[in-house]
């Protein structure tokens, strides 16, 4: 990967056909094979543990293979109500994981703290790791979970792994 | 009045300041002086004999005088009755016995009672804070006086600048 990269620096994306092809094979691995990190803090933890299982089956997704370490996941589904001093555990944990990564925040209490706008309740877990995809819903279904896997699938592939990211669009 | 409410009040007539009973429950009032030794007769009495801790808890009258209520209620597994007590403590001075000596089952109920409410226990073995971390600074946050969201707590994350906190392989160079 470095090997290619060096040389070409300044030269983004129209690297050939080639690399394209292998950057899409790359990336098509990669979001075949997500590891989740097993992250259930609440109730949504019920509703990813009914995804893994035989009904929903969210192995035909690649995404199947629960971890319990950190070190052997490359996606964080951060399933319930994430409470401060949980925080720096949740932030040492995705600081664990190798390279690439990818955070799901699922429910409506990881992504906004819900009702609970209490003093021990974060009001989001992108304040303090990085989300890639937000699911809706109190508990989300499986099926919504699986919305949010299929979505960042999707991102996965559209990203760039020989070449420079393309600039993000400010909006 | 309650039959064990009376057994209490005979024998304790200065501490027993009062019993109410509603659909079965008996609940009585004690003074805080006396707390310990009404609950050191309710448990060893062969015929009250309560020897189960259920719960302790505590409750915020802000608007009263002797502002904060300590409740414990306690259980008799043999004779099958269950006795709640109640003892008032003012707020510049929230101070109650311990009753760890009596059932350890309170242990962890008590420290709960002091990290949320700010009641300090006397002779309590290990009267830290429970549910907040050691460091929380904002005092006591079961009280009505305590905002509900807090005091800023929540929105601060100082470990994201701290890297002796961070185990990731980059910062860690």
């Amino acid at each position: 990967m470095g090997l290619i990269q060096i040389g070409k620096p300044q030269k983004d994306g129209d690297l050939g056909i080639m690399t394209l092809s292998l950057e899409k094979a790359v990336n098509w691995a990669r979001k075949g094979s997500l590891w989740p990190m097993t992250f259930g803090l609440a109730c949504c933890a019920i509703e990813m543990i009914a995804a893994v299982s035989s009904r929903y089956d969210i192995d035909r997704y690649g995404a199947g293979v629960f971890r319990a370490s950190p070190r052997q996941s490359d996606l964080m589904i951060v399933a319930g109500t994430v409470c401060r001093r949980m925080a720096p555990v949740i932030r040492k944990i995705y600081d664990q994981m190798p390279e690439p990564k990818y955070v799901i925040s699922m429910g409506s209490c990881a992504t906004s703290g819900n009702i609970y706008d209490s003093y021990s309740v974060v009001q989001g877990v992108d304040r303090f790791v990085p989300v890639d995809i937000y699911v809706p819903g109190c508990p989300p279904t499986p099926e919504a979970l699986f919305d949010g896997i299929l979505k960042l699938q999707e991102r996965i592939m559209q990203k760039r792994v020989f070449t420079k990211q393309p600039e993000q669009v400010k909006v | 009045m309650h039959p064990i409410a009376e057994k209490i009040q005979s024998r304790f007539p200065e501490g027993f300041v009062g019993a109410n009973e509603w659909r079965g429950d008996l609940a009585i009032t004690v003074k805080r002086e006396a707390l310990h030794d009404v609950c050191s007769y309710i448990r060893k009495d062969p015929d009250l004999d309560c020897d189960y801790m259920v719960h302790v808890s505590s409750v915020d009258w802000p608007d009263e005088e002797e502002r904060f209520e300590v409740v414990y209620e306690v259980y008799s597994i043999r004779k099958r009755h269950r006795i709640r007590i109640k003892t008032r403590v003012p707020e510049h001075d929230c101070l109650v016995d311990s009753l760890t000596d009596l059932w350890m089952g309170a242990d962890f109920m008590e420290r709960e009672v002091f990290d949320m409410m700010g009641i300090r226990f006397n002779h309590h073995p290990d009267l830290r804070r429970i549910l907040m971390p050691d460091d929380y600074t904002e005092g006591y946050p079961l009280r009505k006086d305590f905002p509900v969201q807090g005091k800023g707590w929540r929105d601060t994350f100082d470990f994201l600048n701290d890297p002796s906190q961070s185990n990731s392989p980059l910062s860690g160079k």
